[in-house]
């Protein structure tokens, strides 16, 4: 009942958000059509962080209460962040090429995600390569909270450093204008709906594992 | 509408992306389903002959 809810919540968030991209926020002077990206953009990047954040809370608990559910959490979390961080770099590639006129740089932001997304792999392969379950669970927990460290950094990467990205000025003076406050708002709600249902998705998955692995332990 | 194509294909790759993932859970999904049902089965058949 309650995912159902969520599903037409992020159902009807996306429809409205497309609408708001597509047909009512004006096109912006400078950059032209090509800037309505960030609408996609700025919600992916969010979403990179709020999965890490999950990891990050899901991996303490685990290792405070040492209980699978927490592991599972956290596991899932970092499966999603793994698909968001890499669209966001593949969006904001395609976004700086009309604007910057290359795919990459190293700039502070870039950067800073780029060695997000390093963590997240790292996440998985100690997984992969550890001889016991328990064993790489721990490990990726370690990683999952040593990593956090690199969201600040990203958040406050073009505070920090000065470079090509475009400075925090969306809530400030003469920032965004409020139809594309109101736009970049409506998609970071529709992307954020998106990512709940994605984690029940997977947490569901993940639950399925558990319940086979008991059953094959009790049949024999 | 110049750079429409960056749009547009920004915009693909994000929901094509997303799509297959949904739809990877779902098929994954499906699938321990199944295997829960069998061994549910095979629980049961055991309990049975003995």
């Amino acid at each position: 009942m309650k995912r159902n809810i969520l599903l037409l919540l992020g159902l009807g968030l996306m429809i409205v958000s497309l609408y708001l991209v597509f047909v009512w926020v004006p096109t912006e002077k400078m950059m032209g059509i090509v800037q309505r990206i960030f609408y996609l953009m700025v919600p992916m990047g969010w979403l990179a962080l709020l999965s890490f954040l999950v990891v990050f809370i899901g991996s303490i608990l685990y290792l405070i209460k040492r209980q699978s559910r927490w592991d599972i959490i956290a596991r899932s979390s970092a499966e999603i962040g793994i698909v968001c961080t890499t669209l966001a770099l593949v969006v904001g590639s395609m976004w700086a090429k009309p604007i910057w006129g290359v795919w990459w740089t190293w700039e502070a932001r870039l950067t800073a995600t780029l060695v997000l997304w390093l963590i997240y792999t790292a996440y998985f392969m100690v997984r992969s390569f550890a001889t016991e379950e328990s064993r790489g669970a721990r490990f990726a927990a370690v990683i999952g909270i040593v990593g956090f460290i690199d969201i600040p950094i990203v958040a406050l990467a073009t505070t920090l450093w000065r470079g090509l990205h475009p400075p925090p000025l969306i809530f400030q003076e003469g920032g965004l204008a409020p139809s594309m406050l109101l736009t970049l708002m409506v998609s970071i709600a529709a992307f954020t709906a998106l990512f709940f249902i994605l984690l029940a998705l997977r947490l569901s998955m993940a639950n399925g594992e558990v319940d086979i692995k008991q059953l094959k332990e009790r049949v024999g | 509408m110049e750079n429409a194509g960056y749009l547009f294909a920004a915009f693909t790759v994000v929901w094509a992306v997303l799509f297959g993932y949904v739809l990877y859970l779902l098929n994954k999904q499906k699938k321990l389903q199944e295997e829960i049902n069998l061994l549910k089965e095979s629980l049961k058949e055991n309990k049975g002959s003995k």
